[in-house]
């Protein structure tokens, strides 16, 4: 795990709980994630799964921990770490074109004005925003125009880790599924490493190449890491004709039900490093029984 | 019939007051004017036969204003110069003023906005300076500046400071949090973040307090005018008072009205141009 793209050692988040004692969201919590891996994390509301996202982002700092990217210690906010926010944050007074084009202009200074303004339309393309939309400004455009503006954003400025902040919570469920669609082909088509917070399960497993899932905070927990043993390219309306599909769902639904709770609030010792448990489900032939196997493997 | 738009309705609505206004003020003058019949030699005496000095009716107003609008530039020594170079004055005074103190009050609320220790250390001085009424400087500016001009343009300069620097710290405090972190996000500089980021944020709630301002400022020059005298539309105003010339008085008021309107209109302008929609 050292040796990962991004690695998170030992991250410790506690606030002061304002009777002079100190709340612990989460301590020690290790994890990394691959180069070009796409991994989703899900976590009842107060895990502190915004939490590691801001310290991800170089937003806030961790009380204790490091967080290394390439091997080297990221510290503050920088262009390398894209962040897609969960209210779009696109600036309204200006159009859904020169919100691109911003972050372009800051990621690539060298680059002409006509470079810039180019390689923003073919992102806005990617997304699905052509022709007069482009020089809407956000408040003339629905909510899901809005994020893929914002996810334009993002991608146009090929950072080398993308967080996406629960990019479509704030966006109905039909719109949501047209959205997570246009992300998967603008991702599919990089080598994009993108970490993304979500409360939606059918999400993550449609996404993810694999789940971290949380436990309850206070002293919440990265507790497992359950990959996603349904090939790619999916369609939504394919894979839940998959064999894996509904078992990974299960076991999702168990965790996030039950053993989410029944994990929580356990203090480490100190020193103690907790890393995720890596489960795999796979039902395919080939994979063995026909029974679903839980493999539990230390990392 | 096909039902005239709401403006239109508005527009109709507007002409007529003024008409019925109008109406009603020339037929109560020319009532109280007519004063014949029989007098009693007291009377006589007293001089009740003699038309009284009253208010003037419109048709005066009008006529005057049509002799002083026509020819609004001349300049026939200290005290008969035309209406244009009365306002002329008193908008170089009130502009003079009014942009030397969003030189100074647009930066310091920027740096008030930013910085919860400089809002702190700086506010008990504003809240204390801000209710003086700004013609309470006017003796001690004429004391230290000698100069009447410049003191007068230092009291638009008082008075036009406050609005803009707590409305530009007020709109610059509030910029969302959102919005910063795109900027950090982005590895903006920081006066690039202010120039693209906090500037254009905050920009509608600056320019409400230029926007105040510079009313303020309009109103406050009429004032200081009077008091040190010279030229301008609030000596005009005062000018005419001693002269009697009341058609002149009320000639002046109207277009001390119409001039605050355009001050007012020009950064209702600048205001739509610098608002966004969340």
């Amino acid at each position: 795990m050292a040796n990962s793209f991004l690695s998170i050692e030992k991250l410790t988040q506690r606030y002061p709980d304002g009777k002079g004692g100190e709340f612990t969201v989460f301590e020690n919590a290790s994890f990394g994630i691959e180069k070009g891996e796409f991994v989703c994390i899900l976590g009842h509301s107060g895990c502190g799964k915004s939490t590691i996202m801001n310290i991800l982002a170089g937003l806030s700092e961790p009380t204790k921990g490091v967080v290394k990217m390439d091997g080297f210690a990221i510290s503050g906010p920088s262009l390398d770490r894209g962040v897609v926010f969960q209210n779009y944050s696109l600036l309204p007074w200006l159009t859904a074109l020169k919100n691109v084009t911003f972050g372009v202009a800051a990621r690539f200074p060298n680059w002409t004005k006509q470079q810039v303004e180019e390689h923003s339309i073919a992102f806005l393309e990617k997304v699905g925003l052509l022709g007069d939309a482009i020089h809407r400004k956000p408040s003339q455009l629905s909510g899901g125009m809005r994020q893929r503006v914002s996810i334009a954003r993002a991608f146009a400025n090929e950072p080398k880790l993308l967080l996406l902040d629960e990019p479509f919570g704030a966006l109905d469920a039909l719109t949501r599924g047209t959205i997570q669609e246009e992300l998967l082909k603008v991702w599919s088509g990089t080598d994009q490493t993108v970490f993304m917070i979500t409360h939606d399960i059918d999400e993550a497993i449609l996404l993810a190449d694999r789940i971290l899932l949380m436990t309850n905070g206070p002293l919440a927990r990265v507790a497992e890491s359950v990959e996603i043993t349904i090939p790619r390219p999916r369609v939504r309306t394919d894979i839940v004709e998959h064999p894996n599909y509904y078992a990974i769902r299960n076991h999702l639904v168990q965790f996030l039900g039950k053993r989410s709770a029944e994990l929580a609030g356990q203090a480490s010792a100190e020193g103690e490093t907790h890393s995720p448990q890596t489960v795999r489900i796979d039902n395919t032939e080939g994979a063995g029984d026909a029974q679903p196997i839980l493999q539990a493997v230390m990392t | 019939m096909e039902r005239l738009s709401e403006n239109r309705r508005a527009a109709i609505w507007s002409i007529a007051l003024l008409f019925v206004g109008l109406f009603v003020w020339e037929i109560s003058i020319s009532a109280q004017a007519v004063n014949t019949g029989e007098l009693t030699e007291y009377e006589i005496l007293t001089g009740a036969g003699t038309a009284k000095a009253g208010v003037p009716p419109p048709s005066e107003v009008a006529v005057k204003a049509w002799q002083e609008l026509s020819n609004p530039f001349y300049d026939a020594g200290p005290n008969d110069k035309g209406i244009g170079i009365q306002i002329g004055y008193s908008i170089y005074r009130v502009l003079t003023g009014y942009f030397l103190a969003a030189i100074i009050a647009i930066p310091l609320g920027f740096l008030i906005g930013m910085s919860s220790v400089a809002y702190k250390a700086l506010n008990p001085f504003i809240q204390v300076l801000r209710p003086i009424s700004p013609l309470a400087w006017m003796p001690l500016a004429l004391f230290i500046i000698q100069d009447s001009e410049a003191s007068a343009i230092f009291v638009i300069f008082i008075c036009s400071i406050w609005p803009m620097l707590l409305n530009t710290a007020f709109g610059v405090a509030g910029v969302r949090e959102d919005w910063v972190n795109v900027a950090r996000t982005h590895e903006l500089s920081a006066i690039k973040t202010a120039f693209t980021v906090v500037l254009p944020a905050a920009a509608p709630t600056i320019v409400t307090g230029m926007r105040i301002s510079i009313g303020i400022a309009w109103l406050v020059i009429v004032a200081a005018e009077m008091l040190v005298g010279g030229t301008g539309i609030g000596y005009y105003v005062w000018n005419e008072w001693n002269n009697l010339d009341l058609t002149s008085v009320i000639f002046s008021i109207f277009m001390i009205g119409i001039v605050g309107m355009l001050l007012d209109a020009a950064f209702g302008l600048l205001q739509r141009r610098v608002a966004y929609v969340e």
